[in-house]
């Protein structure tokens, strides 16, 4: 003879918990967070040094830099002008989650900043299921993927708010459509705000920058 | 591969269950993976059997049932069942859908040897 036990329980409970004071303390500030996500090598780093040059002056940025083994995001990030970096060294875990950031986000003064960004480690899956207190998601995507990539990995396009597509400098040498990315990841999530950049040549990034003004602007009218 | 710290917080949860309500054996863990949750049943299923040893659930039976992805349309109301992940209302084409299921994580419920003391529905 068996019984049932009803528990009904979300497996990850325990990490949106912690993520939910996060945002919470956040808020509490008026910090914005972003969770930057993408493949390795989409260029997450470099939209950040490109930023921080662009905007250090103008915005208070945190930056949390994520990474398997070393900090050498977080110090390139230093060199482009990053003032308040923290690196977050996983020791082989291919996601960040809410406890990593629990741990790391006493090293800043909130009082101090209007943006939080957080680069999580380079992987379109794994940390797709952890909330880590984020007002939203930022993917990106470069040319040299495949443009079917939202196709390939719905979850994280569907859970994302904002997707850039960089490296269009290299549009043309290979058969990757901007039209056709665009479609496949409308398809997933309609309400995606797209960006166009290149961090090589600068081009589309004057938008990027003026929506994270806005973006910031917003929350302080609040 | 994150489904091992998946498995770990399963097994985590089901312990710390077993013990406060006092359950018997649990000879099965139901949990519900939506389609687009991004977990690897396989994987997870890998992971669960290789930290389970040692343990109280030694024994115990991780299933895992694949919960499909349906939308509802808040343009026109329209409740249906996302093909492919193409999140479009085939009744009016709007693109705002509020996903409904399909995105859960969820430790649905245990089957454990039934004793006239615990206090649970039979079946
Ligand atoms: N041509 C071109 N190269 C770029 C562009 N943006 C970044 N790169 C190059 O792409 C490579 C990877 O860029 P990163 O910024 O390190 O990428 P990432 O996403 O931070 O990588 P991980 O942290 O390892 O996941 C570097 O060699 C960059 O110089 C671009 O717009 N155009
Ligand atoms: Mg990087
Ligand atoms: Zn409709």
């Amino acid at each position: 003879m068996t019984a049932q036990v009803k528990l009904e329980k979300k497996v990850l409970s325990e990490n949106d918990r912690l993520a939910a004071d996060i945002r919470q303390q956040l808020k509490q500030y008026g910090v914005v967070a972003l969770n930057f996500v993408s493949s390795p090598g989409s260029g997450k780093t470099s939209l950040l040094e490109r930023t921080l040059s662009a905007l250090k002056d103008e915005l208070n940025i945190g930056l949390i830099a994520g990474d398997v083994q070393t900090e050498n995001d977080a110090n390139r990030l230093r060199q482009a002008g990053g003032r308040m970096v923290q690196p977050l060294v996983t020791g082989g875990a291919c996601h960040l989650d809410a406890k990593m950031i629990t741990r790391v986000l006493p090293e800043f003064d909130l009082r101090r900043l209007d943006l939080l960004i957080i680069e999580n480690v380079g992987n379109l899956v794994c940390p797709s299921s952890y909330d880590l207190g984020e007002d939203m998601k930022v993917v990106l995507i470069s040319t040299t993927e495949g443009d079917d990539k939202p196709l390939k990995y719905p979850g994280m396009f569907r859970r994302s708010s904002v997707m850039v597509i960089n490296k269009i400098d290299l549009l043309g040498t290979s058969d990757f459509d901007l039209e056709r990315v665009k479609a496949n990841a409308r398809q997933i999530n309609a309400d995606l705000k797209i960006f166009e950049v290149s961090c090589r040549t600068g081009e589309g990034l004057e938008s990027w920058y003026e929506w994270l003004r806005s973006l910031v602007g917003n929350n302080h009218q609040k | 591969m994150h489904e091992l710290s998946i498995a770990q917080s399963i097994l985590n949860t089901v312990l710390q269950e077993k013990t406060s309500r006092q359950l018997p054996h649990i000879l099965k863990i139901v949990v519900h993976i939506g389609a687009l949750s991004d977990v690897v049943p396989d994987a997870l299923k890998f992971g669960f059997d290789a930290i389970k040893q040692d343990t109280a659930l030694a024994e115990t039976e991780l299933h895992i049932e694949i919960i499909p992805v349906s939308g509802h349309c808040k343009a026109c109301g329209n409740d249906f069942d996302v093909q492919n992940f193409v999140f479009t209302c085939p009744h009016c084409q709007s693109g705002q859908i509020q996903m409904v299921r399909g995105d859960e994580l969820h430790i649905a419920y245990l089957e454990v040897e039934e004793t006239p003391s615990t206090g649970t529905d039979s079946s």
